[in-house]
């Protein structure tokens, strides 16, 4: 029912890249160095190195993730528009995508039940399915 | 910020342990990497004090940028669409591109206001003239173009130009603060992009409803009139509007709205003011319905009522609407079906059009609890009538 549309918008900038991958670098030599720091007995600052090194990762992927989101969120989709048709006389409702020339009140054939009654078009609009943000205050 | 480096809680860790920093990084000596730390703390204190700003100031900036070229692929989107819709409809056989980046420049110069009589008048011819310029550019871009086509199409050029608008606009004020460097320039244009963006959105929105011909969320009075005049007699008034007399509880109901369903939105100032003076000024009581912005917190749809006139634009219409009212003293009754800006110019959403069953039910109580039998009332459904027939 729905159409994906991209934008230019979700990408992540290219700026953001390069200082995630310095910090991930950064962290990744603070965990090489932990691990020499251990080979060499030096049992604190290996710790400290470790404590850096994974929080650095983590941080770097959270904000990946968290932009990634964020562009996920900006790509609209965007419900089709349907034109809904009625028989007044015998009440068949039928729904279809809409045509270019469809306008609410236009007469269109007649009714395939009722051979005197034409069908009209009684509404054109979009249903927009996911619920939006509600704030309760 | 705290001046005492890591590098001492390190250190004073690393003597407890009885071990010597050298052996693990190599520099010469228990000072070597804890001064080296220190001097890194110092001058990252530094760097943030004197240029602190400046840095501001650039991730700022990179923010714009982004939502500048966002908008410049809006605008990019919606001149493209406007372009292949006036090849398509129009059939044009010449390249219309450099005919419709024209149009896209226009501009209107709002009437001189010092002396501020006769004002409306001015504004209105201005915007008439506005209106028929536009109209002959799209029958010379697209010859074919003819009746519902030609309204929607201008109306399609008329999104795209404003989408131009909002971007030569931000552009201006990027490229300002680039070239001084202000701060307070990138401030004011980044405090209100937010605002900008969701506009240009909307209009984007806008362009392809009304390249489509789609009823969009201001057409819901138009629609509401229409459900009201279905199947009666409908007479033209005034230039691109309609209206049929409808008997409504006892009452006779003058029920107007802009012709459809092309995109137009009719002239109601002048439509009610020849309605008013065809019936002496003997109208029991004037409503508008028309769509209105609502606030944060509010749902798509809600129905709610009013005293005043009801319709947006540059007030000309609400001017000589309230001059008739005024002279025969009719009281004015407004209903508005809320709706976001979004929602206002993008396709009809499913909420809005239910909403018109609700707001019919709120027109026969007003006319109901405040009228008498046999009156006149005028109900007028405000709104761009595009894709709502009658
Ligand atoms: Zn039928």
């Amino acid at each position: 029912m729905t159409q994906k549309q991209t934008t230019t918008a979700n990408k992540i900038s290219t700026y953001l890249i390069l200082i995630v991958l310095i910090a991930m670098s950064l962290s990744i030599v603070a965990l090489i160095s932990a691990v020499y720091a251990y080979t060499q007995n030096m049992i604190p600052p290996a710790g400290f190195l470790a404590i850096i090194g994974i929080f650095g990762i983590v941080m770097s992927i959270v904000s990946l993730h968290q932009n990634s989101q964020r562009s996920a969120a900006m790509k609209i989709e965007v419900p089709k528009v349907m034109t809904y048709i009625e028989c007044k006389n015998c009440g068949t409702k039928i729904s279809r995508e809409f045509q270019r020339g469809d306008f609410v009140f236009k007469e269109l054939d007649v009714c395939p039940k009722c051979p005197e009654h034409k069908q009209m078009i009684t509404g054109v609009y979009k249903e927009i399915k996911e619920k939006e943000k509600i704030y309760e205050v | 910020m705290s001046l005492i480096p890591v590098s001492d809680i390190v250190s004073q860790v690393s003597t407890k342990v009885n071990i010597h920093s050298n052996q693990f990084f190599g520099f010469g000596g228990d000072v070597g990497w804890q001064a080296i730390l220190q001097l890194f703390t110092v001058g990252f204190f530094f760097v943030i004090m004197f240029y602190g700003q400046r840095l501001q100031m650039r991730v700022m900036m990179k923010d714009v940028e982004g939502s500048l070229l966002k908008l410049k692929n809006i605008k990019d989107e919606g001149r493209k669409n406007a372009i292949d819709t006036l090849k398509e409809v129009g059939k044009s056989t010449v390249d219309i591109a450099p005919r419709v980046d024209r149009c896209l420049d226009y501009f209107t110069i709002s009437p001189q206001g010092m002396d501020p009589a006769g004002i409306v008048d001015k504004l209105d011819h201005i915007l008439d003239v506005r209106d028929q310029r536009i109209k002959d550019d799209v029958k010379i871009i697209a010859p074919q173009c003819e009746g519902t086509q030609l309204n929607n199409m201008e109306n399609t050029l008329e999104a795209a130009m404003a989408l131009n608008y909002i971007y030569k606009i931000v552009r201006h004020y990027y490229i300002q603060s680039k070239k001084t460097m202000s701060l307070y320039v990138v401030m004011q244009l980044q405090m209100i992009l937010p605002i900008v963006m969701k506009e240009a959105e909307a209009y984007s929105a806008a362009l392809k409803a009304f390249s489509l011909g789609q009823p969009i969320g201001d057409s819901v009075g138009p629609l509401i009139a229409s459900k009201l005049m279905l199947g009666q007699e409908i007479r033209k008034v005034h230039k691109d509007c309609v209206v049929a007399s409808v008997p409504f509880e006892g009452r006779t109901a003058l029920i107007m709205k802009a012709e459809g369903p092309g995109g137009n939105v009719g002239k109601p100032g002048d439509a009610i003011e020849t309605i008013i003076e065809e019936n002496e000024g003997k109208i029991a009581m004037l409503i508008m319905i028309d769509a209105g912005l609502k606030l944060e917190g509010e749902n798509v749809g809600d129905v709610s009522e009013g005293i005043g006139s009801a319709i947006g634009g540059p007030g000309v219409d609400a001017f000589k609407i309230e001059e008739k009212l005024v002279k025969y003293k009719i009281p004015i009754n407004a209903i508005i079906i809320k709706e976001d800006i979004g929602d206002a110019v993008s396709p009809m959403r499913k909420e809005i059009h239910n909403a018109a069953d609700k707001a019919i039910e709120r027109v026969r109580e007003l006319v109901v609890e405040r009228t008498k039998e046999g009156d006149t009332v005028i109900i007028f459904g405000v709104g761009n009538s595009i894709g709502v027939g009658q």
